[in-house]
C-alpha cells in the first residue's frame, strides 16, 4: 500500500505492508488497556457507591489504568496505521496531556458548580441546584471585584505607551543597549511574590520605606499607598505594570527592529520628521505587533493575583480584588468548593465572550491599510 | 529617534549641535531613570537582607557608608559563614523548599518543551484530522489554553488531587505547571519550525531516514535555539508560580514563593530574613536573566513579528 500525502507541507511517499495480524493486535492494545481502565473505574465507582468493598484508598489505581491506555492508544497508533501513526504520535500525547488536564477537570468543575461542598465537613457534596448562581448574582463583591478587573485591564493602556517608549528608546542609536536591554527585562524575571513583599511591603512602608521617604521628601505629609480605594488600586497598578512592562517592550522592540531600513530612510526623504514619521509610518507598521502585545497582556492581566493576594489581600474593602484573589480568599475563608467553582465558572464564561469579541475587533483593526 | 544621526557632518552650525546634545541628554536620562526604577528594587532586597532592625527602621541604603553590613538576614536562614557548618533545621527547610521549586520548576519545564516540540512540529509538516478537528483547530485548541485562567482549574484539580492522593505532592504540580506553560512552548516552536525549510527533510528521507529520524537529527539541533528560549521561558514561570502552589500543597511540596509568602511571625515582620529569602528566591532568575538575556529575549519576540 503506497499513501502519497497530498495535503503535507512535507511531501514524502510512504509505504506501508501492514498485515492484518498487525492491525488485530493494535485493536487488542486499545480495546484491552480501554476495558482495563474501564473494570477499574466501575469497580472504584461501585465502592464509593457503597455496593462493594474493593480496598481501595484512594482513586489512584484508575488514574493508572487511564496512563496505561493513554500510552497504548499511542503507540497502537504506529502498529496499526504504520507511518501516517508515526506522524500522528507528534501530535496525539500533547493532546491528550491537554485534554485529559483540562476537559475532564473542567466537566468535573461543572459538576462541582451546582452543589454545595465542603471539603472539611463530612457530608460531602450536596447537589443545590441553582443556589449557587443566585448567591452569586446578589454577591456584591464578586461584581466588585469583576468591576475592578475593568480597571486593572483599562491600565494596561498606559503600560502600552511606557513600553512603546521604551522600545523607541532602545531601537535608537545609544550606547551600553545590552545594559539597558537586561537592566529592563530584570522586573519580569522576579518572583511576583517576592516584589510584593520586598516592594509592596517593605518599599512601601509609610515610615521607613524608600518610595514614603521620597514621597514625603517630593513634599506628601503623609504618605499611605494602600489608604484610601483609589490610591491603593493605582498602587496594585502600577506594581503589577513595573513588573510585566518589559514583556511588552521586548516584543515591541522585536515588532520595531523587523521594520525595514528602506522605509524609515524613505519617509525622511519625503520629509517626515519626528512625530510625524512616528504616526504616519512607524505607528501603522508597527499596529499588528502591538494588538498582538495587548492582547497576549490582557490574557495574563486577567489572571492577575499574586500580588494581590500577598500585599492587600483585596482591601481596602475590596477595592484592589480581582477576581481570582476574590475567589482564592472566598475558598480560604470557607473551604466551600461548590461556590468558587461557579465564580470560576462564570468568570471562564465572560473571558472568553469578551477575548472572542475582542479578537474579532483586533482583526479587523489589525488589517494592513492599503 | 534616529534622525539625529545623520547629521554629524562639521557644517551644522551651533543651534543644531546644542539640540543634539540636548536630544542625547535627554534619551539618556530617560534610559537611566528607568534603569533605575528596574534595578533599584533588586538592590534594596538584596542590601535588605544584611542590615539589622535600626539600619531598617532608619532607612539607611548604602552598605559601608551609612551601616555595617551583617549577616543577620542570612543568619536566620542558617546560610550566613558562621552558621553554614553547624546543624541547622532552618536551613533544611529552606533547602527542602529550594529543592522542591528547582525540582518542578525544571521536570516540567522539560515536560512542555518535549511535549510541545512534538505537537508544534507535526503541525507544521503533517495534516490531521482527530475528528472534525483539522490542523488550525487543533493549534486553536492548544493556544486557547492560554486564556483559561488558573482559577477556574484550581478548586476541580483541589477536589480531584484529593481523591487520587496527589495533593501536596511535586508530581501533581509538575502536571499542572506542564499544563500552564505548555501553550506559550507550542507557541513559540511553531514559528521557529515554519521557518526551517521542508526541503532538509526531504533531502533526509530520500537518504533512508524516518519521520522521526529525520527529525531528531536534522531539526533538532537547527530548532535547539529556540527550545532553549522556550525552556527558560517555562523555567520563569513555573519558578515563580504561586497560585497553584499556594493552593494545593501544604507541607511536603511547597514551594520557595509559598514559603515566602508565610513569613509573617509573631512580633511582625523580620525584614531582614524576609530580604534574605526574597533574595534567594530571586537570585537563580537575575543570573538566568543576565547570562541568557538573548534567549528570553528571542523567545519573546517569536510569536511577536510575522
Amino acid at each position: 500500500m503506497s499513501v502519497m500525502s497530498g495535503a503535507d507541507h512535507l511531501h514524502i511517499v510512504t509505504s506501508d505492508d501492514i498485515s492484518s495480524s498487525r492491525i488485530r493486535l493494535g485493536k487488542a492494545l486499545i480495546w484491552g488497556s480501554a476495558a482495563l481502565l474501564a473494570a477499574v473505574g466501575l469497580a472504584q465507582t461501585a465502592q464509593v457507591m457503597g455496593w462493594r468493598d474493593f480496598g481501595f484508598q484512594t482513586w489512584r489505581p484508575t488514574l493508572y489504568a487511564y496512563c496505561l491506555w493513554a500510552t497504548a492508544l499511542c503507540w497502537a497508533q504506529v502498529i496499526i496505521r504504520g507511518e501516517q501513526g508515526k506522524r500522528t504520535l507528534f501530535v496525539l500525547p500533547a493532546a491528550l496531556f491537554v485534554v485529559s488536564l483540562t476537559v475532564f477537570p473542567l466537566l468535573f468543575g461543572l459538576v462541582i458548580a451546582f452543589s454545595s461542598w465542603n471539603l472539611s465537613s463530612p457530608d460531602g457534596r450536596q447537589f443545590n441546584g441553582m443556589a449557587n448562581l443566585v448567591q452569586m448574582w446578589n454577591d456584591p463583591f464578586y461584581w466588585n471585584a469583576m468591576g475592578n478587573m475593568i480597571w486593572y485591564v483599562l491600565a494596561i493602556l498606559v503600560e502600552y505607551t511606557i513600553a512603546f517608549g521604551l522600545a523607541l528608546l532602545l531601537n535608537a542609536q545609544i550606547r551600553a543597549r545590552k545594559f539597558f536591554r537586561v537592566a529592563f527585562l530584570l522586573p519580569l524575571m522576579l518572583s511576583p511574590v517576592a516584589v510584593s513583599w520586598m516592594v509592596g511591603k517593605s518599599m512601601l512602608e509609610a515610615r521607613f520605606g524608600p518610595l514614603a521617604r521620597l514621597a514625603r521628601w517630593l513634599g506628601w505629609d503623609n504618605p499611605s499607598f494602600f489608604g484610601s480605594p483609589e490610591m491603593a488600586k493605582f498602587t496594585i497598578m502600577v506594581m503589577d505594570a513595573w513588573t510585566f512592562i518589559p514583556f511588552m517592550m521586548i516584543m515591541l522592540l522585536a515588532g520595531l527592529q523587523a521594520i525595514p531600513k528602506e522605509l524609515t530612510e524613505a519617509s525622511r526623504v519625503d520629509g517626515a520628521k519626528g512625530w510625524r514619521s512616528f504616526w504616519e509610518v512607524t505607528f501603522p507598521l508597527m499596529l499588528p505587533v502591538s494588538i498582538t502585545a495587548i492582547l497576549i497582556r490582557i490574557i495574563f492581566k486577567l489572571k492577575l493575583a499574586d500580588i494581590v493576594i500577598n500585599v492587600t489581600s483585596g482591601g481596602p474593602g475590596g477595592a484592589t480584588d480581582t477576581v481570582t484573589s476574590f475567589i482564592f480568599r472566598e475558598y480560604r475563608d470557607r473551604s466551600n468548593v461548590g461556590y468558587g467553582t461557579m465564580l470560576a465558572m462564570v468568570y471562564l464564561v465572560l473571558i472568553v465572550i469578551f477575548m472572542t469579541v475582542l479578537m474579532k475587533v483586533a482583526a479587523r483593526y489589525a488589517r494592513p491599510r492599503t | 529617534m534616529t534622525e539625529t544621526a545623520i547629521f554629524k557632518d562639521g557644517d551644522a552650525d551651533r543651534h543644531f549641535r546644542a539640540k543634539w546634545f540636548a536630544n542625547r541628554a535627554l534619551i539618556y536620562g530617560v534610559l537611566i531613570l528607568w534603569a533605575v526604577i528596574c534595578l533599584f528594587p533588586i538592590y534594596w532586597t538584596i542590601t535588605t537582607s544584611f542590615k539589622m532592625a535600626p539600619n531598617v527602621m532608619k532607612g539607611n541604603m548604602i552598605p559601608w557608608v551609612d551601616y555595617d553590613p551583617a549577616w543577620l538576614g542570612w543568619r536566620s536562614l542558617g546560610l550566613s559563614p558562621d552558621t553554614i557548618g553547624a546543624e541547622s533545621t532552618v536551613r533544611d527547610e529552606f533547602m527542602k523548599r529550594f529543592l522542591n521549586s528547582t525540582v518542578t520548576a525544571l521536570v516540567s519545564s522539560t515536560l512542555a518543551v518535549i511535549l510541545g516540540s512534538l505537537a508544534a512540529y507535526g503541525l507544521s509538516r503533517f495534516s490531521y484530522k482527530f475528528g472534525w478537528m483539522k490542523n488550525d483547530d487543533i493549534s486553536f485548541f492548544f493556544l486557547s489554553q492560554l486564556i483559561l485562567p488558573p482559577v477556574v482549574l484550581a478548586l476541580p484539580f483541589l477536589v480531584l488531587y484529593k481523591e487520587m492522593a496527589l495533593l501536596d505532592t511535586r508530581i501533581g504540580l509538575i502536571l499542572l505547571y506542564t499544563l500552564t506553560v505548555l501553550p506559550i512552548v507550542i507557541w513559540i516552536m511553531r514559528d521557529q519550525f515554519a521557518g526551517i525549510p521542508t526541503e532538509l527533510e526531504e533531502a533526509a528521507m530520500v537518504d533512508g531516514l524516518g519521520v522521526w529520524g529525520a527529525f531528531f537529527t536534522i531539526i533538532l539541533p537547527i530548532a535547539l535555539p529556540g527550545m532553549v528560549a522556550a525552556f527558560i521561558l517555562s523555567l520563569v514561570l513555573t519558578w515563580n508560580e504561586y497560585f497553584f502552589a499556594a493552593l494545593l500543597t501544604s507541607t511536603h511540596a511547597n514551594t520557595l514563593p509559598v514559603m515566602v509568602a508565610s513569613q509573617t511571625g509573631s512580633q511582625g515582620i523580620s525584614w531582614w530574613s524576609m530580604a534574605a529569602l526574597s533574595t534567594a528566591a530571586i537570585l537563580p532568575l537575575i543570573v538566568i536573566g543576565v547570562v541568557l538575556e538573548r534567549f528570553i529575549i528571542k523567545g519573546m519576540a517569536a510569536g511577536a513579528v510575522k
